[in-house]
């Protein structure tokens, strides 16, 4: 049975090695802030204990005021579980770091969100629409896009 | 695009994707109405005036008993299509056995899935690489009018908004019993047409 | 430069279209690859022929109406599909399915790998070069199982029939006994073709070796499914994370030990074999009772959000849903199965031949629908 970890737990682990990332840490999920993003990723990905090697799915959504990426991460080996949130405040030109350079799985998945929703990310390969065509107006997923 | 012999020109992939996004932004402007289906066959004006000779009914038997399908299959409508090709309901009995991947060889298009308008300028260069005679069958629901996907932002309403189309079979997906109805609806229709020219619409033509 | 005896003359490498409209069952999937010759170097996949919005369509219809959109996603095991997405509103909902729908759910969900098995074996092989005999077998086959969910729902492709909170109405009395005799054929035409195929040289020779996807990327792209099996990663969601009532049947999860296109095949075929052997474990256990949950019509759950994943026959299907307690989701977020399978494809090609290519693809077994949504 996948177990999905204590998000308290985590917490207090990542807060220790990197102070003042974390934003909040809600029942399920854990918010960063998207300056710890990769530092955080990378410290999930190799710690002995945690070892989260299974790239699940990124996917973003619009809260009015503030877009919000999630990421589920899966470890093979201890099967267990957890989701990382991270927020963007800025409507106009939202960026958060790409974790393609660990997990090449993330690679079509940002470009969708790029794509769809508008959020850049940073240091990805290609990062180009993939689904509509280059010259369609806006992004169709964002809540005030009009028809 | 025009490329110069003397000079050598290397296009990225983010030129070449810009370059289809203006024809897609173009055609997606210029198809905003739908082209009329070609039901002159139905007119009763025409058919007393026209006389069905029996070479007609020659040259009408060879065409409509060995149409040869152009591939256009975009969706699900795709696999009751390959189903009616199938050991069950077996569409070689029709003559129509060939699915060759050529359109140059095909006469008839069964468009079998949603059309989105970035697919849209590649389902017309399809269409007009057939030669003539040629036919549509619009199969299922989204080729008719876009079905459940109308209200979409990238689906484009009907496969009749760019190419003409003979015959509409709805079902989402219809089975592959409806798609031999359809067939044989065509065959109909295959049946009343006369080769001869007609000679008065040619002059008009010749005049303009 | 490429050298003939004493002649020696340029090559460069040119960038050669396979256009969206190709001979395969794939679907419109378009590639720009870039060939010295015969040998691909690399790749670039375009995709978003078949994007038809269906994330944005989410918000404007009711939890139920969405339903029949999901059959529409990997159109080739729709059951799965509605399983993935019911499975998702009834954990945020906090919905408990009846004894008799679980193991209806089950049932259907094993019938849908076994047909969509068929044809992704049958297309593999065509892609292989076997025309399309083996294509045909594996069609008789499957209208076999069609014909079984005509009986139950209505639908030859698109059923429509799960439900959340169970599945529409019950199965008919005349279903099991069918299934019972189904059973008791398809083991007998899966050893006919195996037989067939073994030690046929041409598809050993075509695929043995080719293709290789190594575990540690497999794990890293996060590839799922029989894909990721065939290299030798041991990991089925029916056994890591059991959903509806998985945890009470026996059965065994196949792997590959190098991870080529032959690996991946004879873990589709092995699991068709297991799928069977759920199936007749479940058959002799159907309890009575009612098959639905008494959920309201107009469902509206808790403001909250959930994942859910099943193994789908593809791979790893999960839908992500985020609801603000009206009859409408806020956000649903599909994860696609095939568009991550895909990641892996370019590493797998470079250096191979283009009919290599093809037969590489194909044993990808990718449905556009889930790709573009």
């Amino acid at each position: 049975m996948t177990v999905a970890l204590s998000i308290k737990e985590i917490a207090s682990q990542i807060e220790k090695k990197y102070p003042g990332s974390i934003e909040e840490a809600a029942p399920n999920s854990l918010i960063v802030k998207s300056d710890f993003l990769l530092a955080i990723a990378g410290y999930l990905k190799d710690t002995e204990g945690l070892k989260f090697d299974y790239f699940n799915y990124v996917s973003a959504v619009d809260y009015y005021t503030y877009f919000e990426v999630v990421y589920q991460l899966t470890s093979l080996e201890h099967n267990h579980t957890v989701i990382i949130k991270t927020r963007c405040y800025n409507r106009e030109n939202p960026t958060v770091p790409s974790v393609t350079g660990l997990w090449q799985g993330a690679n079509f998945q940002e470009r969708e969100i790029f794509d769809l929703m508008g959020i850049r990310f940073e240091g990805h390969p290609n990062l180009k629409r993939i689904f509509l065509w280059e010259g369609f107006p806006g992004h169709p997923l964002r809540k005030d896009y009009l028809q | 695009m025009e490329v110069s012999s003397d000079k050598e020109y290397i296009y990225t992939s983010t030129e070449l994707d810009r370059y289809e996004g203006r024809i897609i932004e173009e055609l997606k402007t210029n198809s905003q109405k739908s082209i009329p289906d070609p039901d002159a066959w139905l007119d009763e004006e025409l058919k007393r005036n026209i006389l069905l000779t029996s070479v007609d009914a020659v040259i009408n038997w060879a065409r409509r008993s060995s149409l040869w399908t152009a591939i256009c299959f975009p969706a699900c409508c795709a696999f009751e299509f390959i189903a009616a090709m199938g050991p069950r309901f077996d569409l070689s009995r029709f003559g129509m056995d060939i699915m060759r991947a050529s359109p140059r060889q095909a006469d008839l298009m069964i468009t079998a899935g949603t059309l989105t308008w970035k697919m849209a300028p590649n389902v017309v260069r399809i269409y007009n690489q057939m030669p003539e005679p040629k036919w549509v069958i619009a199969m299922g629901a989204c080729a008719i009018s876009g079905g459940i996907f109308r209200s979409s932002y990238s689906v484009v309403p009907g496969y009749n908004r760019i190419i003409p189309v003979d015959v509409y079979v709805p079902g989402c997906p219809p089975r592959p019993e409806a798609l031999i109805y359809a067939i044989q609806m065509l065959h109909k229709k295959i049946n009343n047409t006369t080769v001869l020219p007609d000679l008065p619409q040619l002059m008009q033509k010749g005049k303009q | 430069m490429t050298t003939t005896g004493e002649i020696t003359f340029k090559t460069e490498p040119f960038v050669l279209n396979f256009g969206p409209v190709h001979p395969s069952t794939h679907g419109v999937y378009r590639m720009r690859a870039t060939l010295d010759g015969e040998v691909v170097l690399d790749i670039e996949p375009v995709f978003g022929y078949l994007h038809r919005g269906i994330e944005k369509l989410a918000e404007e219809r009711t939890y139920t109406g969405f339903i029949p959109l999901t059959d529409r996603l990997d159109y080739i095991s729709p059951m799965s599909n509605n399983l993935g997405y019911c499975l998702a509103v009834e954990k945020l909902a906090g919905i408990k399915v009846p004894e008799r729908a679980e193991y209806i759910r089950v049932i259907m969900a094993e019938l849908q790998r076994l047909a969509n098995h068929c044809i992704a074996v049958g297309s593999f092989l065509s892609d292989c070069g076997a025309m399309f005999t083996p294509f045909m077998y594996m069609f008789r086959e499957r209208e076999k199982i069609l014909d079984l969910f005509d009986m139950v729902c209505g639908g030859r492709l698109t059923y429509n029939y799960m439900r959340i909170g169970g599945v529409s109405q019950d199965i008919p009395d005349e279903f099991l006994p069918a299934l019972q005799k189904f059973m008791g054929t398809m083991p007998g035409m899966i050893e006919e073709w195996e037989n067939l195929l073994k030690q046929n040289e041409i598809l050993l020779a075509r695929t043995k070796g080719v293709g290789i996807l190594p575990r540690e990327m497999a794990i890293n792209c996060g590839i799922s499914g029989p894909v990721a099996r065939g290299s030798g990663v041991k990991w089925d969601l029916r056994k890591a994370d059991p959903y509806c009532i998985y945890d009470r049947f026996e059965f065994d999860i196949p792997t590959g030990e190098v991870g080529d296109c032959y690996d991946r095949y004879r873990v589709r075929v092995e699991e068709m074999k297991q799928s069977l052997r759920i199936i007749k474990q479940a058959m002799e256990k159907v309890p009575s009772g009612p098959v639905r949950a008494e959920v309201p019509h107009l469902i509206r759950p808790p403001a909250g959000e959930a994942y859910a994943h099943i193994e789908a026959p593809k791979g790893e299907l999960g839908f992500y849903i985020v609801s603000d307690s009206s009859i409408a989701p806020y956000r649903c977020h599909v994860r696609p199965t095939s568009l991550i399978n895909l990641t892996a494809l370019r590493e797998m090609v470079k250096g191979w031949k283009v009919a290599d290519l093809i037969a590489i693809f194909g044993s990808i077994d990718i449905t556009m629908g889930e790709v573009d949504r």
